[in-house]
């Protein structure tokens, strides 16, 4: 009897083994089988926290779908359709592409950008006083915030690098400290000198300076239309080239690698993480332009945009590569997105998404067992035949 | 000036506990950062067990308060092990592994402070709501001039944080743990030849920083927020592991890093008052520890030894 079960057991546990060997086990798709997998998990223990609070995980689900325009509603506004919450959620999704891009970057060279949420502020605020205000053309103002973001990010993701190259700070506790400061200045001035005292908010900036074309009439429908969402595009297809192309990809890489094996190597370390810094905040400054004067037209004083956060959990979904960062941007935004559509039409609290997302990270941060554990279970099989 | 000793120390405190968790983390040759959603982790089960309990004590009564104490340090240190599931046994990036357990934390406790109001309460809130602590001056001690500030008005939780944080020191610098601790962040294959194991020593380190910042985020809960809701996750673990790494990874100069950033802090809200000045400058004011904590850093980073180990996944095969 305990012999039959001992067999038993052994059978089950090959036969998982054959599973997981056979869906995760070649290295050439594991890039995606391990995240895939990864989500799976997550959006299993969500299912699990939504059933036990009472609520259908399946429903609630696809009202996250409903929510960002990826599944129909069953009843919409006049001039709103499926296309235009779908145009609402690409407005979303821009910032969050140009966010994970400038994770990646850092993370490329080695370095953790956790500051990704202040520099898009610091590129948000000063693109709005300086441009978001002004009587400019559409046609001048919007390449003007474009650059204006560009710059102001690049100078404080430049700034983090400097210090850690000069000065030795470590990169994460510098952007930390500085995330605050900026975070506490801008609520400072636009309180002081910007406020809307309706909404308690910086005052809205002028339509003609919005990255996102709010209210187009097209057909018979009114829509946004993120110009932005073009821009990230051209974003991912830059960075891939840079990344895999460039001798200063290679660099970067290098570096992120070993800084030690690099100095060996004659490569200027200090000068590689300044460079990659610069890059990186360029980026969440883009991120921070399409956010603040393309999602939205206001900036509200004392927040840090979550953004700039779950952009973490979004490059290591996607293995800090550009393509498939895209695809975990879609995914996160979604649940990010939907929720607020999912908690009004389902009841179930909208923080669940957050969850989710926290989960997916969780799990993507054992990404590397996952393949450890994967390459060992097939060593094992191997031997046995 | 009296206020500024008063409310400094009542910030610097509970700072220096958790900062001193993350020593005790760092030194082992674990990075964390995952301090901050470690303390609002035990903030959160700290206030539930205030909650819940506060019904069958008189609305003075302190024993809530020392019931909430008790499972703050519980969460923290359950929820550490996350960490050190993570950095341990399943070899993840350090760093990374913080940050996640911090955006987790976050989310998981506003979901559930939420779920929980609704479900267990019938009410639609985000926050706990706690009260502040009980003070108590030391009669005789609190009437020397200036330094009788230091008496005056102090929590209980500030003895609690000065008892435990002495017994850290002892543990850390006159014991063999401790010993062995600082040994597996500098030369952790030193430590396995001995005969101990580096993972267990580890796990000890970050189960004791997930206990102390338990006790720090309780700490912050009763004195400056009164309530736990996402109002919690400002920052203060983020300022520890700065006290610290400015402190150069030891106890006695974190606590002066911790005394300064909780003096330039409430220095700066007495000047807001004193100038009478609009209540938008505390914006202003709110910067000041970080940058003093850059101002520094950029003054001292060159000197700092960080443990050699540190962040590094121990691979016993490795040479």
């Amino acid at each position: 009897m305990a012999d039959k079960m001992e067999k038993n057991t052994k059978k089950k546990s090959n036969v998982f083994r054959h599973i997981v060997t056979a869906t995760l086990g070649n290295p050439k798709t594991q890039g995606i089988a391990i995240p895939i997998f990864t989500i799976l998990i997550a959006l299993i223990v969500g299912a699990v926290i939504m059933a036990a609070v009472g609520s259908n995980p399946f429903q609630a689900y696809y009202n996250l779908l409903q929510g960002c325009g990826l599944a129909p509603k069953e009843s919409y506004a006049t001039y709103r359709s499926m296309l235009t919450d779908f145009m609402n959620f690409l407005s979303y999704l821009t910032p969050m592409i140009f966010a994970a891009l400038a994770v990646a970057v850092a993370l490329r060279a080695g370095l953790f950008n956790i500051g990704v949420s202040g520099q898009m502020l610091a590129a948000g605020f000063t693109a709005t006083i300086l441009v978001g205000y002004s009587p400019l053309p559409a046609v001048l103002s919007k390449p003007l915030v474009i650059l204006i973001g560009l710059v102001a990010g690049a100078l404080v993701g430049g700034l983090i690098g400097f210090l850690k190259y000069r000065f030795n700070i470590n990169e994460v506790v510098s952007s930390i400290m500085l995330n605050y400061i900026l975070q506490y200045v801008c609520s400072f001035l636009i309180n002081t000198y910007f406020v809307d005292p309706i909404s308690r908010q910086s005052k809205a900036i002028n339509p003609q300076a919005r990255l996102t074309l709010v209210d187009t009439p097209v057909g018979n429908l009114k829509m946004d239309i993120p110009l932005g969402i073009i821009l990230a595009l051209i974003a991912v297809v830059l960075v891939r080239f840079l990344m895999e192309k460039t001798k200063m990809g290679y660099e970067m890489k290098a570096v992120g690698f070993s800084g030690s094996a690099s100095r060996y190597a004659g490569i200027n370390v200090g000068k590689n993480i300044v460079r990659t810094m610069l890059i990186s905040g360029a980026l969440s400054g883009l991120a921070g332009v399409t956010y603040y004067l393309g999602y939205f037209a206001s900036i509200r004083p004392r927040t840090l945009a979550d953004t700039g956060f779950d952009a973490i959990a979004v490059a290591l979904l996607g293995n800090s590569n550009p393509v498939g960062i895209i695809f975990s941007s879609l995914l996160v935004t979604s649940i990010d997105k939907g929720s607020t559509y999912m908690s009004s039409a389902s009841g179930v609290q909208a923080e669940v998404a957050s969850v989710i997302t926290g989960v997916i990270l969780l799990f993507s941060a054992c990404g590397a067992y996952v393949r450890y554990r994967v390459a060992k279970m097939k060593d094992a099989k191997e031997e046995q035949k | 000036m009296n206020t500024v000793i008063i409310d400094g120390l009542s910030f610097a405190l509970p700072l220096f506990i958790m900062a001193i968790g993350g020593i005790y983390s760092e030194k082992s040759g674990i990075t964390n950062l995952a301090i901050e959603g470690l303390q609002g982790f035990g903030a959160f089960t700290g206030a539930l067990a205030a909650v819940l309990v506060a019904g069958y004590f008189a609305g003075t009564s302190s024993v809530p308060f020392y019931i909430a104490m008790v499972f703050a340090v519980i969460g923290g240190t359950v929820f550490s092990l996350i960490h050190a599931l993570l950095c341990i046994r399943f070899k993840a990036n350090q760093v990374i592994s913080g940050v996640v357990i911090n955006i987790l934390a976050m989310a998981l406790t506003s979901f559930l402070t939420k779920q929980i109001n609704a479900t267990v309460f019938g009410a639609a809130s985000d926050r706990f709501v706690l009260g502040v602590s009980n003070r108590l001056t030391v009669p005789g001690l609190s009437s020397i001039p200036i330094l009788g500030a230091v008496f005056t008005d102090i929590y209980p939780f500030e003895i609690v944080i000065v008892v435990i944080a002495f017994i850290a020191w002892f543990v850390m610098y006159k014991t063999r743990f401790g010993m062995h601790l600082r040994a597996c962040g500098d030369n952790p294959h030193a430590v396995d030849a001995a005969g101990i194991e580096v993972g267990k020593v580890r796990l000890a380190a970050v189960m004791v920083s997930g206990a102390l910042s338990g006790l720090g985020g309780i700490c912050f809960a009763y004195s400056i927020s009164a309530n736990f809701s996402s109002s919690i996750y400002v920052g203060y673990g983020y300022l520890a592991i700065a006290a610290l790494i400015f402190g150069n990874w030891r106890i006695l100069p974190t606590l002066g890093a911790c005394l300064l950033f909780g003096f330039a802090r409430s220095g700066g809200y007495r000047l807001v008052q004193i100038l009478e000045m609009p209540s938008s400058y505390q914006d202003l004011v709110m910067i000041l520890p970080y940058v003093l904590t850059l101002l520094l850093l950029v003054f001292f980073s060159k000197h700092n030894r960080s443990p050699r180990a540190l962040g590094v996944i121990y691979d016993k095969g490795a040479r």
